[in-house]
């Protein structure tokens, strides 16, 4: 069964999501993601979607599903990469993703986490050397 | 139509034209500064043989039957033309009409004996020439419609540009009423811009936006959300004190949109917000 | 009037088929020259139909046809399942409404992403979704 990848950095869990998703996919990826934020006791979770075109109701609920989950064991979610055509219709659709963060690229949205971290917490983080950022 | 009628009016072809051309020529509304009476002629012509071809028994009562297609087709073609030639509608449909007149008067001289067939056929005659006046008129008013939709194209492209104002800053200045059409347009262009720069703050000004009802106000907040689910921000700026009024008045509610009063102080919290620095250089400076 | 160009049907029984509809849709979006943004609108909307009818109806079949009106392309996609129906439309229209534990925008957020939308129910019989939506609409 297909199964979309999940890698550890540092602190953060990073998904890059490569395909369309379909249903038991993204259930699958909700439930591995959950399970491993709480093993490796990740700060952030960083969802690219660069590469999605499709993002309907029942998708977008496990996104938002996978911020809940993550904010109940103290990991903040940032997805990244939305394209423009997915927003407009997302919004259109009525689901404006409240509570899940947001940013442009990886890059930023890695900013945005760290950001967010520290502000809560004054323990020095890991910094990623930015060789580890690209694919 | 009875055989003989059509075949009547077949044999009679050339009579027909002579009297349409005759009409036409001595309308007073005859645009010879449009097209020359050559032109008007061969398209005359073109019409006639292709009406009095292909008049049957059976396509007189069905006006949707293949058979009328070349003669639409031609009269289309025609309409369309004198669209763009800037006929007006009762010169193009004079155009039509007066072929009726001269349908009937061959008829008159040759079915003159038998007033009941007279009538019948004269009838049928009216019937067509409606029918071809609707197309004509249909036609006509499609090639108006063409001109203006290239036209609103082409003000929507040119009336949505957007300015990269700062490095990881756009802008975005609205002139005119905003529309759902527009609201697409402004909103797929300001989007693609974003991916493209990679900027993180987008300033919509709406100072040239002569009202804001509750469906404009919609399609702002609804074009902010999306910025927003791309990890962008989105600031709303040249807010009229008039605007302000009517937006509080009809109830909508913009607390979850950062909105400034000029592009200037939009631009000035873009700066903090990407910490961003301007200042007066104190001693002059030599280049 | 609106008239159609041409026709494909195309059976969806499992959660895979959902990939299928999909790329046959954007085919014929892209055939039209749809832009972008619509043909996401199309395709989006289409899977929430395609979800619903797996969900409630247990599958069904979806016709995918060309269709022009005047000087307007577009895209029709019709939607039939012989599953329970659905008693009430007007509340299933409604914003937040779901029998399932989705978020209930299903059909009144696929209404806002399409320009045609029509829906037939019969209980006991099935339900049809007819949208459309135009090249540049």
């Amino acid at each position: 069964m297909d199964r979309i990848p999940i890698l550890r950095m540092g602190n953060f869990l990073l998904v890059t999501i490569q395909v369309d998703l379909y249903d038991r996919l993204a259930l699958t990826l909700e439930a591995d993601l959950v399970q491993m934020v709480k093993k490796t006791s990740a700060k952030g979770v960083l969802i690219d979607i660069s590469a999605v075109t499709i993002v309907d109701s029942f998708m977008g609920r496990i996104i938002g599903n996978i911020a809940s989950m993550s904010k109940i064991l103290d990991s903040e979610t940032v997805v990244v990469g939305m394209q423009p055509a997915v927003a407009i219709t997302l919004i259109e659709l009525g689901l404006p993703l409240k509570g899940v963060h947001t940013a442009l690229d990886v890059e930023r949205g890695m900013n945005l986490l760290k950001s967010m971290i520290d502000d809560f917490d004054d323990e020095d983080i890991e910094e990623d050397p930015d060789g580890s950022l690209a694919e | 139509m009875l055989p003989n009628t059509y075949k009547l009016l077949q044999k009679k072809k050339k009579a027909i034209l002579e009297l349409w051309m005759k009409n036409q020529l001595a309308d007073e509304g005859l645009r010879e500064d449009l097209i020359s009476n050559d032109e008007l002629r061969s398209q005359s012509e073109e019409l006639v043989s292709a009406l009095i071809g292909n008049l049957s028994s059976d396509s007189i009562d069905d006006f949707n039957s293949d058979q009328w297609s070349p003669v639409i087709e031609i009269l289309g073609g025609i309409a369309i033309t004198r669209a763009r030639q800037g006929f007006t509608p009762r010169e193009t449909g004079n155009f039509v009409f007066s072929l009726k007149e001269a349908l009937i008067e061959v008829l008159q001289q040759e079915l003159q004996g038998d007033l009941q067939s007279l009538f019948a056929e004269s009838l049928k005659v009216n019937r067509i020439i409606d029918n071809l006046t609707v197309v004509t008129f249909e036609t006509f008013i499609k090639g108006r419609e063409e001109v203006i939709l290239r036209q609103t194209d082409e003000i929507t492209e040119i009336s949505t540009p957007v300015i990269r104002v700062w490095d990881g800053i756009l802008a975005l200045p609205i002139i005119g009423t905003l529309d759902s059409a527009r609201t697409q347009v402004v909103m797929e262009n300001l989007l693609q811009e974003i991916v493209e720069t990679g900027s993180s703050i987008a300033i919509l000004d709406i100072s040239g936006v002569p009202a804001v009802d509750s469906l404009v106000a919609q399609h702002l907040i609804k074009t902010v959300s999306a910025t927003r689910l791309m990890g962008a921000e989105c600031i709303i700026s040249g807010i009229r004190p008039e605007i302000a009024q009517t937006v509080v008045h009809l109830g909508i509610d913009l607390s979850n949109i950062i909105t400034k009063s000029s592009l200037a102080s939009a631009l000035a919290y873009a700066f903090k917000a990407m910490r961003l620095e301007v200042r007066k250089i104190n001693a002059v400076q030599k280049f | 009037m609106v008239l159609s160009l041409s026709k494909d049907t195309i059976q969806v029984v499992r959660e895979q088929d959902v990939v299928l509809l999909r790329n046959r849709i954007k085919e014929v979006a892209v055939k039209i020259k749809m832009g972008l943004v619509n043909q996401t609108r199309l395709i989006t909307a289409a899977s929430e139909l395609l979800r619903n009818m797996l969900r409630y109806g247990n599958g069904g079949h979806c016709v995918v046809e060309i269709v022009s009106s005047g000087r307007n392309n577009g895209v029709r996609l019709t939607f039939t399942d012989k599953g329970p129906g659905i008693p009430d439309i007007a509340l299933a229209m409604k914003d937040g409404y779901s029998t399932g534990k989705s978020l209930g925008l299903g059909l009144p957020g696929t209404k806002r992403l399409v320009n045609e939308f029509d829906i037939k129910s019969k209980v006991g019989e099935g339900t049809t979704v007819t949208i459309i939506k135009w090249a540049n609409g």
